[in-house]
């Protein structure tokens, strides 16, 4: 449990850099976890090579999506698109080193899942990542 | 100083009666259980009820001439009797068995709603709702062009009575509401809710999911039109749920599912509908759920309803006192225990609620987190989520002592 809320997790949450919206942006999309109604967008801001030059999330959700949020950001700043196609969603749990129950993976997954899908364009991202959380 | 709200009595003889309390969560953490309002826990009798069902009874109902069909009829019309008693009714006509209470309220707009309604015509509804009492309604608005009016919740999580005047003044065909609220635990006036009501001439339907499993209500009494309620949040199984309904007006509505046991006789291009409440249960229904949905009742009335409802509202007042120590908590809805269920909805500082959900867990505490199937509610406060505490008969203090902790637990990782 003490695991599952890492200073980490507790730290990012509470003081997340990547806080904030991006206007004008290159990219965006939100979406949110029916579940428990959480809603979360991300902004994107890429260079004519398509690197990932700034970025930011907005929204409301629980410790994890929101560590998860910061810590997804920092992890794809100076990547590229095509290194965010091909993130899976160990990535990004080995960036929040945790380990969580199928209710949970969604909160900590909901990050990844519109940041796909803003980089696919609409839909195509999350339907794949739905295919592989599920 | 002697401490005024430790003086109760602990000790809680219902305990003992059900199995699940007395498991692990994991090694070494009991389970304190305090979702019922989500469902209720079973007692042994009731889980002995269905598993003789299995064991001794198993057949199917209403049309074998054989020994063991006629013995699980008289189980399942048995269990029928004696839930309709147990609403203060009198005719088992009256008492439909369907899957859940949000079964019977879509059986109530599929079939009266559908069949009576018309264009323009008003529906009142609450802003409390869950939304088992709004999407069907939606539904049937958005089919026969209806509009939806709302009696508010003002501040203190009580609904506002003087708008609700007002709106009975636009002829509502209907009004229909929650007796309990799932997330404030406020009890409405039903009594006087539906009187006003029917002196505007609308027809009453009552969501008696939270109120039924906790303290006694009468159809006489309440004189609703409809009653809908679930088996399983008052110590029955799932899958199974009732709704109550008055004969004249079940017995001029339109059949809801097609299929077997509800027809009286089949041609090829026609039937004719069986006789009520039969009418309105096509298709095997869930027999050993009935009955343990009856053994369910007979364990409610040997404990006393009025018993329980005491029980709860020391445990409110006791669980209120405690909460109200803890800095940056804040309770959501009436603060007096006269109105108020054994459901207490909170937040804590700016801390999201599944957080708060996932450390009680670590600790054994079952709570919810989220919106409890009322997000209007939720945005009506301006909130998104809540975590809920919710008590039922064989909840105590301890439990209550232990949230506490857990809470404290919470504040500490979040510091």
């Amino acid at each position: 449990m003490d695991d599952l809320y890492r200073e980490i997790i507790i730290e990012r949450s509470k003081n997340p850099i990547y806080r904030g919206e991006l206007v004008p942006h290159d990219i965006s999309f939100e979406d949110e976890n029916p579940l428990c109604g959480d809603h979360l967008r991300i902004d994107l801001r890429v260079d004519q090579e398509g690197i990932i030059r700034e970025a930011a999330f907005s929204g409301h959700g629980c410790a994890i999506s929101q560590a998860s949020a910061d810590l997804l950001l920092e992890y794809v700043m100076g990547k590229s698109l095509d290194d965010v196609r091909r993130m899976h969603k160990e990535d990004l749990l080995d960036l929040l080193g945790i380990e969580l129950g199928p209710v949970r993976l969604k909160c900590a997954l909901l990050p990844l899942k519109i940041l796909k899908a803003g980089v696919y364009g609409v839909g195509g991202g999350s339907e794949a990542l739905d295919e592989e959380v599920s | 100083m002697v401490d005024p709200i430790n003086q109760f009595d602990r000790s809680n003889d219902y305990k003992k009666d059900f199995p699940i309390l007395k498991r692990e969560v994991r090694p070494g953490v009991p389970i304190v259980y305090l979702d019922s309002a989500a469902t209720s826990q079973k007692p042994e009798s009731v889980i002995a009820a269905m598993e003789v069902y299995y064991r001794q009874l198993n057949a199917n109902i209403h049309r074998g001439v054989h020994t063991l069909a006629e013995e699980a009829t008289a189980a399942y019309e048995g269990a029928r009797e004696r839930i309709t008693n147990f609403i203060g009714a009198r005719d088992t006509r009256e008492l439909i068995f369907t899957r859940n209470t949000t079964e019977s309220i879509n059986l109530v707009t599929q079939t009266w709603g559908r069949s009576t309604l018309k264009t323009g015509d008003l529906v009142i509804l609450t802003e409390m709702e869950h939304h088992s009492n709004l999407v069907p309604w939606q539904m049937l608005a958005a089919e026969k062009g209806l509009r939806l009016e709302f009696i508010p919740v003002n501040d203190d999580g009580y609904l506002d009575l003087d708008v609700y005047q007002q709106l009975l003044k636009l002829e509502p065909k209907v009004v229909a509401f929650m007796h309990m609220s799932n997330v404030l635990g406020t009890i409405n006036p039903a009594r006087e809710i539906i009187r006003m009501a029917k002196n505007a001439g609308a027809i009453t339907l009552l969501d008696a999911a939270q109120s039924i499993p906790h303290f006694t209500v009468d159809v006489n009494e309440v004189d609703a039109d409809f009653i809908a309620f679930s088996a399983h949040k008052m110590l029955g199984p799932t899958g199974i749920g009732a709704l109550w309904g008055k004969r004249t007006i079940l017995e001029n509505m339109p059949p809801f599912l097609g299929g077997g046991d509800m027809i009286k006789k089949v041609f090829l291009r026609s039937f004719s509908a069986n006789d009520l409440p039969h009418k309105f249960e096509a298709g095997t229904p869930a027999i050993a759920e009935a009955i343990g949905f009856g053994a369910a009742v007979d364990y409610l009335v040997s404990a006393g309803m009025d018993r329980i409802l005491q029980h709860e509202q020391r445990l409110v007042t006791y669980a209120l006192e405690k909460l109200k120590r803890i800095h940056g908590l804040h309770v959501l809805g009436p603060d007096s225990v006269s109105a108020k269920g054994g459901v207490i909805s909170f937040t804590l500082e700016d801390i999201h609620p599944h957080d708060i959900a996932q450390i009680l867990d670590s600790e054994g505490i079952a709570v919810r987190a989220g919106h409890h199937c009322a997000m209007p509610l939720h945005e009506r406060f301006k909130i998104t989520v809540s975590t809920r505490a919710s008590f039922y008969l064989y909840n105590d203090e301890e439990d209550i002592d232990h949230l506490i902790k857990g809470l404290e637990k919470v504040q500490q990782i979040f510091r």
